[in-house]
């Protein structure tokens, strides 16, 4: 039962970022927004690389798009490649302190952007609204915190 | 898998491969999409339940005062309504002015940042479909671009993919309005330098797409200014709709304007013989 179970915590999870991601903001606070689906990838690929890997970020990226109505596979794409980055690098990551991670996220999702903003703007014409980058320092802001509840979580829970 | 999510992108976006498989795809994430959409809702109804009865009593009377005045219009619009039709029988050409419509709740979830988008909770279950009009009280806000089985998305008229046939209300000049991926910002490429247009015209549908029904206020000129020597001019309008603030909106029912027309063509000489 301890694998169901943990899936079940690492799916619940998932499922509750998908929603903070949609949720809806008034349209001030709409661009400062943390990529919640980035995050929590992030963390469980550091934390259980042997329960998440790159297919649920695949999935969950498909379903992202499927939600925000952009093109099937962009965030696929980018989720899978940032995964990947994440999973063959994960023992060095969980050696880093948080402020190091902090930094680090950062850069995935500044990665993560500029690459969605790429992918879109080579299928049709589009403007780059500047607070568009403004929502990496939330999630780097929100990053430490999260990353103590889900620590929290996963003990709690025995997700192994 | 990096060339799974090419293959899967270059499909979508340039072959459509998917229009038929989003239905059920959207069908599948819907619940999802209505479970961050429930506590705006439940906000929503429960500050409705504890407005104040002085409240509730002044927006009943305000509600009947501008019903009386529609009420007092529609008396009016009904006499022009057949006599509008009695002209237009005299001139043999029949046009339609009533559709099918159905109300919409706008479930404010955020979209892909680079488009823009509305999702709504009706879908193929209601007889939504592919580039359906979506109007609301004020003017066109969009068309249908994604259905689900319960929710679709609408694009809307400012969004950069986005035309829209129109004519100038005050002359009928024609002319295509396309979205310039700014919320309040229209542009009108291909006007003439010399084009009788001016600032505060209002461009209305001019229903030659055949997706729109004609006739509905689309936006206003806001600029119009042309440079010695260039062949077009710069024109800009905004939107008369509320694009970012309308809770409620419309879907209409276009049934295609040539699928009941009559297209034979009749002998000029039968309209000039001679009155007896």
């Amino acid at each position: 039962m301890p694998l169901l179970n943990s899936y079940r915590v690492i799916y619940l999870t998932f499922f509750v970022c998908l929603v903070a991601d949609i949720f809806p903001l008034p349209i001030i606070f709409n661009a400062f927004r943390p990529n919640w689906m980035i995050l929590v990838i992030f963390y469980w690929i550091i934390a259980l690389p042997h329960r998440v890997n790159i297919g649920h970020a695949f999935i969950l990226g498909l379903i992202l798009d499927l939600l925000l109505g952009s093109t099937l596979g962009t965030h696929g794409l980018l989720f899978s490649l940032l995964a990947y980055l994440t999973s063959i690098n994960f023992q060095r990551f969980r050696n880093f302190t948080l402020v190091q991670t902090t930094l680090l996220l950062g850069l995935f999702i500044f990665i993560a952007k500029l690459g969605l903003y790429w992918i879109a703007s080579s299928m049709q014409e589009i403007i780059l609204h500047r607070p568009y980058f403004w929502s990496i320092f939330t999630s780097m802001l929100i990053w430490p915190w999260f990353f103590l509840f889900m620590r929290y979580l996963r003990v709690r829970y025995k997700v192994s | 898998m990096i060339a799974c999510c090419v293959g899967l992108m270059i499909a979508d976006s340039q072959f459509n491969l998917f229009s038929s498989a989003r239905v059920y795809l959207n069908s599948i994430v819907s619940p999802i999409q209505y479970v961050a959409d429930a506590p705006q809702k439940i906000f929503s109804s429960f500050s409705e339940n504890i407005m104040t009865r002085q409240a509730l009593v002044d927006r009943n009377q305000q509600l009947e005062k501008d019903n009386l005045h529609l009420k007092a219009d529609r008396l009016l619009l009904g006499q022009l309504q057949s006599e509008n039709k009695q002209l237009r029988q005299l001139l043999n050409s029949e046009r339609k002015f009533k559709y099918k419509r159905m109300i919409t709740e706008v479930m404010s979830l955020r979209s892909d940042p680079f488009t823009h988008q509305l999702l709504i909770d009706k879908g193929a279950l209601n007889g939504v479909y592919l580039g359906q009009p979506v109007i609301n009280e004020q003017g066109v806000v969009g068309q249908v671009s994604q259905v689900g089985s319960t929710t679709s998305r609408v694009v809307l008229i400012v969004d950069a993919t986005h035309g829209i046939p129109v004519r100038v209300q005050r002359n009928d000049v024609i002319a295509v309005v396309h979205g310039s991926g700014a919320w309040d910002q229209l542009k009108v490429p291909f006007v003439q330098s010399n084009a009788d247009i001016k600032e505060g015209d209002l461009l209305v549908t001019s229903g030659l797409g055949g997706r729109f029904p004609a006739g509905y206020p689309v936006a206003k000129i806001s600029r119009f200014d042309y440079q010695e020597g260039e062949l077009y001019a710069t024109v800009t309008a905004t939107p008369v709709a509320d694009l970012d603030r309308s809770r409620y909106l419309l879907l209409l029912w276009n049934d295609d304007p040539l699928a009941d027309a009559d297209l034979t063509l009749d002998s000029p000489e039968e309209f000039d013989a001679p009155v007896e």
